[in-house]
């Protein structure tokens, strides 16, 4: 780990409802453009961001977003931490693998997720709920 | 919940998303939309997404679907007007839009439904039938 110095309080918001998602992508959106990140880096969080939320509800049975703006010493980057009490994922292997699901979905979120950002840390066990972490920096 | 409306412009049912839209509202633009190919009879679908800063796997499943959908009920599906930043990041996130045809604006996906109607196999053998009565009984064939 750098040494990150939190720029500001994290902003926290509460996944618990369909429209908590689209609030969670506001926000990334809004904290991706104060950060400066480029258009395209812009996207791909607030892609990122909305395919965890999503998995936050719909697997985690809910939970929260913590988004924070970093400082990795010559740039700048946003931390997103999703966290859930949910069932936790027992096989993480075969949760990060392309196409696979257990929700009825495409099995793109988690894996594609990762893809899509350059820092991707995940605490899980089963019965033990889901954290992870993302950050994605400004070039 | 919003919901996304959906205009009928001739034989053309066109659908711009505006919204930052929920998982359900999406779902209920799917249903609108089978619903109104039913009532209307329309057989082309342009979806323009123009206004839509992200495409996750929900939304482009929802657009796979409306394809799909939209076929068995005899009419295409043309998606028009992604983002550069937005093509970039479904590529990389591994969503291939199956099955999806697309045009980079509304007007081109017009012109690529008004082509492919008119390319349609039934039609263009009559078409072939009909010349082919011509120039063999018609008196003003040339070689």
């Amino acid at each position: 780990m750098t040494t990150d110095v939190g720029l500001g309080e994290p902003q926290v918001v509460t996944i618990a409802a369909d429209e908590d998602v689209v609030r969670v992508r506001q926000l990334v959106r809004t904290v991706a453009v104060a950060a400066k990140l480029s258009l395209v880096d812009q996207t791909k969080l607030v892609t990122a961001a909305s395919e965890l939320a999503r998995n936050t509800l719909v697997y985690g049975g809910g939970g929260g977003a913590e988004v924070t703006v970093v400082d990795g010493g010559r740039r700048r980057g946003i931390r997103i931490v999703f966290s859930d009490d949910g069932p936790g994922i027992a096989d993480l292997d075969l949760a990060l693998t392309d196409g696979y699901t257990t929700g009825g979905g495409l099995g793109l979120g988690l894996s594609g997720a990762r893809r899509l950002v350059d820092e991707f840390d995940i605490d899980t066990a089963a019965g033990q709920g889901t954290r992870i972490t993302v950050t994605k920096w400004a070039r | 919940m919003e919901r996304v409306p959906v205009l009928k412009i001739g034989d053309i049912l066109l659908v711009s998303i505006q919204v930052d839209m929920q998982d359900q509202t999406a779902l209920a633009l799917q249903e609108d939309l089978a619903d109104r190919i039913v009532a209307t009879g329309c057989h082309g679908v342009i979806i323009d997404i123009t206004a839509l800063d992200i495409v996750d796997s929900f939304v482009g499943r929802m657009l796979s679907s409306i394809a799909a959908i939209s076929r068995v009920l005899d009419a295409e599906t043309v998606v028009v007007g992604m983002r550069p930043a937005v093509a970039i990041t479904l590529v990389e996130l591994g969503l291939s839009l199956d099955g999806i045809r697309t045009a980079l604006n509304v007007e081109r996906g017009m012109e690529l439904l008004a082509q492919s109607r008119a390319d349609e196999p039934d039609l263009g053998l009559d078409l072939g039938l009909d010349l082919a009565d011509l120039d063999s009984f018609g008196p003003t064939a040339t070689p």
